[in-house]
């Protein structure tokens, strides 16, 4: 559609070659395995199973969008891959999350701390509440190398400098005195961001890094993380609710609701021909600044609540290609395409006009 | 419910998704400017200076109209949104309302300011108070400004409830027994009880999940058709501001650099800056690719900003010296689309003839050039 992505830039606008920002170097080595994760939460309304049964791999150098709305579990799957879910009242009470061919479920919590920043690391949504305002940054971002590798005096400081510039921190050997508050949101989440590659991971999960940035900070950040990618091989885990992030970000995408995964595939099949209703109509509710309906698509009603979920299809009750088997019956995973399945049971009939 | 349709939106051009905006002037702003006193470092004498949060504004918002604020955190919308409400006053300039000045109200225009100017809150969890029940927060503003009876107002209330998408009977629940859409829609119900001309939306949607944000943003375009209700839209997505607004103004670091009409606005941005913000956000598919426009650096501090023009240490296209020596100023460049950069030609003229005015003129002192226009 003519307007912004086509409009002509005027003489002496420097804009960026995308090219160095297209899909990451896949490389078909599985590098985690997620089977059946199931994490319920004991309350007193019941018990909320806020991860059921979730399954999926991620390859070397490749970048996975969980995508869902508060409540889906998609951040509450992402602790439990680092297994940092607050216990009580959550449990991890079935499943596997192999990484690198150790089920990291079955490795003692000192075992699990060893693994944690080194081979796993994560960067959270809000990177005030990240960083302890009272050390420095050179402090914090010491600390995994410390652990991790053991390195003291130069070599530990070396190491940090090295983490700050793969961030782009300008003059990296006078900031690391700085501390939190010395520091601007998108250069605190940099650091943030050098935290979680300072021991190279093998896997890195995002939880909503974004969210609490601008827009032109946001961008910056969103291509850095996919420079450090192209340079590290680097897998990433992106948790996000903006189909904006999938879309620039992501080759593979799990859509979440009410605790299961709904719909995984490419990143192209997903945003071509969704096969799950909340898939499509999440990606038709969002306004569009290239181009404008007359009206948005609304999904009807609310979430449900995760300790009172309706038999059958957790989506039934606002579907509107609702069938009677959908109330009695959970769906299970239909392949449409090659490595594109949806759990619906009229998988066929979404995206053909009503 | 009455806002979601399961039809099929259609694509469209144009504005016919929207209300058609009246010729009538509602609000205007001129000159607005909000400093803030800051005390820097610990000095005890002088050392005083102003944080310049809102810098010279000018806009006007028609009967019916969504005028829409884009701009990053910090760079003046939402004060510039309390001033509107009156909840602020000016450093400088003047804010009328139906021709009448907000700044200086007796008590019958204050009375009818009051009531035909809301707000509805971005966060609809501390917007609403706990302790009250439905009908009261709904009903608070006819108590206040109206003579309404109790049982006229429980009656208005349940219209409200039911207009926004709620059922009447939840008058006598508590916010905490909602979502945070169906809070968004109380919120919503507040606003219209004095059945007001403008409505200042100040992030209405961006605590919503996506799924909501669409019944928000349905409601609020139909509520515009049936009331004529005028919009001043406060957000920093682009997307929402494109399919909500009739018109734009895009404010870096205090300033309104461009404003316009919609579509112009966005298809063909004229500002350095406003052509950033449009590169930088995010596709709505992966196969759209745009040239990004990354901007070197952070915003400045408003406290003291780059002299010129605020934004040329970031600019990309900046043509020299003149672009830090001389503040550029909002200029109609294409049919009611105003820009303010001395790459175009009318801006830059009409900066150099407030140079020459202010040349003219040497006894008016330099400090914040208030009395310069």
């Amino acid at each position: 559609m003519a307007g912004v992505n086509t409009a002509p830039t005027s003489p002496g606008i420097r804009a960026q070659d995308r090219d160095s920002f297209g899909p990451s170097t896949v490389r078909e080595e599985v590098i985690l395995q997620v089977k059946d994760l199931r994490t319920y939460f004991t309350t007193r309304w019941g018990t909320v199973k806020a991860v059921d049964g979730v399954s999926f791999d991620l390859r070397k150098g490749e970048t996975l969008g969980i995508v869902g709305e508060s409540g889906s579990g998609k951040s509450v799957t992402s602790l439990s891959v680092m297994r940092l879910v607050p216990s009580p009242p959550g449990h991890i009470v079935g499943g596997q999350v192999i990484l690198d061919g150790v089920d990291l479920l079955q490795l003692s919590e000192s075992e699990m701390s060893k693994v944690r920043g080194d081979k796993v690391s994560m960067i959270l949504q809000d990177p005030m509440t990240a960083l302890n305002p009272v050390f420095n940054v050179e402090n914090q971002v010491g600390e995994a190398i410390r652990i991790h590798q053991g390195l003291r005096g130069k070599g530990l400081l070396d190491k940090i400098i090295d983490a700050l510039r793969k961030v782009r921190i300008p003059a990296p050997e006078t900031r690391i005195k700085d501390y939190p508050h010395q520091l601007s949101g998108g250069m605190r989440q940099r650091v943030v961001g050098a935290i979680g590659i300072s021991c190279e991971p093998l896997v890195l999960i995002a939880d909503e890094p974004t969210t609490s940035l601008d827009v032109t900070i946001q961008a910056a950040y969103l291509r850095l993380l996919k420079e450090i990618q192209a340079e590290t091989g680097l897998a990433i885990i992106f948790i996000t609710h903006d189909f904006g992030i999938v879309a620039k970000m992501c080759d593979r995408v799990a859509v979440m609701y009410a605790g299961k995964i709904v719909e995984f595939g490419d990143v192209r099949q997903i945003f071509n021909h969704p096969t799950h209703p909340y898939t499509e109509a999440l990606l038709s509710s969002v306004p569009k600044l290239e181009e404008k309906t007359d009206r948005l698509y609304a999904i009807a009603g609310q979430p449900p609540a995760l300790y009172n979920l309706p038999p059958g299809c957790s989506f039934a009750p606002r579907c509107p290609y609702v069938a009677d088997r959908c109330k009695e019956e959970y769906p299970p995973m239909f392949s449409s395409e090659e490595r594109h399945v949806t759990a619906c049971w009229n998988w066929d009939k979404v995206g053909k006009a009503q | 419910m009455t806002t979601s349709t399961a039809r099929r939106p259609k694509v469209i051009k144009g504005m016919e998704h929207l209300a058609v905006p009246k010729d009538e002037i509602l609000l205007k702003a001129t000159g607005v400017k909000k400093y803030f006193p800051v005390s820097r470092g610990f000095s005890l004498f002088g050392g005083k200076a102003n944080l310049k949060a809102v810098d010279d504004v000018s806009f006007e918002i028609r009967a019916g109209e969504t005028f829409g604020l884009v701009g990053e955190s910090g760079c003046g919308k939402t004060t510039t949104a309390k001033m509107v409400l009156n909840l602020d006053k000016p450093t400088a300039g003047d804010i009328t309302f139906e021709g009448k000045t907000v700044l200086k109200m007796d008590s019958a225009v204050r009375q009818n300011f009051r009531t035909n100017v809301q707000a509805v809150f971005q966060d609809p969890w501390s917007s609403l108070n706990p302790r009250m029940r439905v009908r009261s927060i709904v009903g608070e503003p006819m108590e206040i400004a109206t003579t309404m009876t109790k049982q006229q107002i429980t009656a208005r209330v349940g219209e409200l409830l039911t207009e926004v998408g709620l059922n009447p009977y939840q008058a006598n629940l508590y916010p905490h027994e909602f979502s945070g859409g169906q809070r968004q829609r109380i919120g919503i119900a507040r606003a219209l009880a004095l059945s007001p001309k403008l409505v200042v939306l100040d992030e209405p949607v961006s605590a919503l999940d996506v799924s909501i944000r669409a019944q928000i943003m349905n409601l609020l375009v139909d509520l515009q058709k049936q009331h004529g209700l005028a919009y001043l839209l406060i957000a920093h997505n682009l997307a929402t501001v494109r399919y909500m607004c009739h018109r734009v103004g895009v404010m870096y670091l205090g300033k309104i650099v461009e404003m316009g009409d919609t579509d112009p606005l966005f298809d063909d941005p004229l500002h350095p800056y406003t052509r950033a913000l449009i590169s930088a956000a995010l596709p709505s598919h992966p196969d759209i690719k745009r040239e990004e426009i990354i901007l070197p650096g952070e915003v400045p501090s408003p406290i003291n900003p780059p002299s010129g023009c605020t934004f040329n240490p970031r600019c990309p296209v900046k043509i020299g010296a003149v672009c830090e020596e001389m503040k550029p100023v909002l200029a109609e460049e294409k049919s009611r689309h105003r820009v303010s950069c001395h790459l175009y030609e009318k801006s830059k003229k009409a900066a150099e003839d407030v140079a020459k005015a202010a040349a003219a003129a040497p006894a008016v002192p330099s400090t914040n050039g208030a009395k310069q226009a």
